[in-house]
């Protein structure tokens, strides 16, 4: 029994550490309708930019600001130069481009950085919970900070949304673009905004995910991670993102302890993309996704 | 002056349906036949063929199966790469284990292809849109488990590698460059035609009114379920007819990891650059995607003399993403779109009227 909690917790955690990146997922669809391929490689691009600069000895509130600031101008200039002579093309095209962007920005950092294998260390071990390990079950402490972290994101991007002006704005561009900019609402400037806070959950992301894996290549592909997540959770929902990340990160960790023996392992790649499917044939949209309703 | 209707009379239905109406149409066609199936085999060097043509050839056949789905039913895909396997690994396994005519392998993996490719289309009556690309993403990732856990499926390989065994057609073994170019071309160039008959009849107009307006099309009696399915199957026969040719005539040994979901974003890319809903699009997206990184090496090469290949990588990727965003910007309803620009402006040149 106290193993099965150990893997169900684990496999939380896990998922928590999924919903970081479909968040980012989740902003830029809900503020410009764009599937936005290229978070993985905004996450990759966002770590190996913050890592490199620790290596040269700045400290860590100033690299992160330093990224941040990074971000952001990569938030302007997508806006100018990719999403504005875009507006108003058919979703897939736009979804073409950010895999464009994606390449452009997998190449600019390794490029920039190097393509070598950084470690990350923030100060967090990752040994197991000491209060917890007594009671029997090994949950890595890491795993709870990054759940801690999570949930401050998370909340601060809920009370962004509902309580802010900036926020109301972009619910209200999400809701319907046309309206939106019929009250004056800039949409130029509230994708400028979106793209910097996904910029911020990619960089928050790529700290946890870097200390995890170390900053390299492979963290671009966890997108793949975050794509069933973010589809079993629905396109608009930040709230689903969550809920979904726990539910495949915990079944994920199931099926691989107590199927993956059985048929030689290797589940964890395909058996989210499994369950969001089977899951997607009962609810089209998701967990919280906003049906669409169609009209002849 | 040269390339119009005018003067062109219709007094048949056969005329009047044929793919190339104009005479102009037809010559240029005629042409591009010979030079095709005389010219190159011919002149053409080893590097030519091997590097470039056989694999623009099965590129432009698998992007044409994508375009079936994507381009003329409007149901997104990005797990074509895996029924490219599948019709690879199958094809494989006809020919060394049954040891049948090598076009039957071929027609078994295209077949193969499509029954698996079918069964993972069945949630896209369900499910629409973005969300469709679980369900895509789904069968890239269990194939690409089955062929890496089954040892049966790639023959007992360690890395699941399969060495395709030589081909023979009619007791002539077909191992040369000039044959397995041939041996494609042909391929490519029956599929090419019965695809173009298919999307210009029935079918074809079902699939777009899917497309077009799913709604409205299921209430004039077109069968979601039926067209779907169908445009999934279809489409995974061509992946897999391209995945098995790949494996034959292109790599001669493949790897499960050539059909990685990478290739799924090469195959897209291909038909959104080529132009969607279209078959000549299908070949220009083929042969843009295919030259693109030869030509970008050549460039860089040649403006920066010896480069690091670290960099060269890099750089690649670089300006891989720029020139799709910037091709999107410019044309983002790809190259048959220019194609078809550049015809109605040749039908006022030199004289508009």
């Amino acid at each position: 029994m106290l193993f099965f909690l150990e893997v169900i917790l684990s496999g939380l955690l896990a998922g928590v550490m999924y919903s970081l990146v479909a968040i980012g997922f989740v902003l830029i669809l809900k503020a410009s309708g764009v599937f936005n391929f290229a978070q993985g490689a905004m996450v990759l691009f966002a770590a190996l930019t913050f890592v490199c600069l620790l290596e040269k000895a700045i400290p860590f509130w100033a690299a992160f600001f330093i990224t941040l600031a990074v971000m952001i101008v990569l938030a302007v200039a997508i806006e100018r130069i990719v999403l504005r002579p875009l507006v108003a093309k058919p979703p897939i095209i736009l979804f073409m481009a950010t895999i464009g962007l994606a390449f452009f920005l997998e190449g600019l950092g390794q490029g920039i950085w190097g393509a070598d294998v950084h470690g990350l260390n923030i100060g967090i071990p990752d040994d197991p919970f000491e209060w917890l390990m007594n009671k029997g079950i090994l949950i890595s402490q890491f795993d709870l900070v990054a759940a801690f972290i999570a949930a401050i994101l998370v909340t601060v991007l809920v009370l962004f949304f509902h309580k802010t002006a900036t926020g109301t704005a972009l619910m209200a561009v999400s809701d319907d673009p046309e309206a939106a900019q019929s009250v004056g609402i800039s949409l130029r400037w509230i994708w400028v905004i979106t793209w910097s806070i996904s910029g911020f959950v990619a960089l928050v992301a790529g700290i946890m995910w870097g200390t995890r894996l170390g900053v390299q290549y492979s963290l671009s592909l966890i997108v793949l991670k975050a794509l069933p997540v973010l589809i079993l959770g629905g396109f608009e929902s930040i709230a689903g993102a969550i809920i979904a990340g726990l539910i495949i990160g915990a079944s994920e960790k199931l099926a691989d302890v107590y199927i993956g023996p059985y048929v030689g392992g290797g589940l964890e790649n395909f058996f989210p993309y499994f369950l969001a499917m089977v899951f997607l044939c009962f609810r089209p949209y998701g967990l919280f996704g906003r049906e669409a309703i169609e009209r002849v | 002056m040269l390339y119009r209707e005018c003067g062109v009379f219709k007094s048949t239905y056969a005329e009047d349906m044929a793919i190339f109406p104009l005479p102009l149409d037809k010559w240029g066609m005629g042409i591009l036949l010979i030079v095709a199936f005389l010219v190159i085999p011919m002149t053409a060097d080893r590097y030519l063929l091997t590097s470039i043509m056989i694999p623009f050839l099965i590129y432009s056949l698998s992007t044409l199966g994508l375009n079936i789905l994507t381009g003329y039913s409007g149901q997104l895909s990005l797990g074509h790469a895996a029924f490219m396997a599948v019709g690879a690994y199958t094809a494989f396994n006809l020919s060394a284990r049954l040891d049948l005519p090598i076009l039957l392998c071929f027609l078994g993996g295209g077949l193969m292809s499509a029954a698996i490719g079918s069964l993972f289309g069945i949630p896209s009556v369900r499910i629409k849109g973005f969300y469709l690309i679980v369900a895509t993403l789904a069968a890239q990732f269990t194939i690409e488990w089955v062929i890496t856990h089954w040892a049966w499926v790639s023959g007992e390989n360690v890395l699941g590698a399969i060495d395709t065994p030589p081909m023979e057609i009619l007791g002539r073994s077909i191992d040369t460059p000039v044959e397995k170019y041939l041996l494609t071309l042909v391929v490519v160039i029956v599929l090419t035609i019965f695809a173009k008959n298919l999307v210009r009849g029935k079918i074809g107009r079902a699939w777009m009114s899917i497309r077009d307006k799913a709604v409205a099309s299921e209430i004039i009696g077109v069968s979601q379920f039926r067209y779907k399915l169908l445009a999934f199957s279809v489409s995974s026969f061509y992946a897999g007819v391209a995945g098995a040719l790949i494996a034959f005539c292109h790599l001669g040994c493949v790897q499960v990891t050539e059909f990685e979901l990478l290739l799924s974003f090469w195959i897209l890319g291909m038909v959104i650059i080529g132009g969607m809903g279209s078959i000549l699009g299908s070949f220009l997206g083929a042969g843009f995607m295919v030259l693109l990184p030869i030509y970008i090496n050549r460039v860089v090469r040649m403006m920066a003399g010896v480069v690091p290949s670290d960099i060269l990588t890099n750089l690649e990727l670089m300006i891989f993403g720029g020139l799709i965003i910037f091709f999107l910007i410019v044309e983002p309803y790809g190259l048959a779109r220019l194609w078809l620009i550049i015809k109605g402006k040749l039908r006022l040149w030199p004289i508009p009227y």
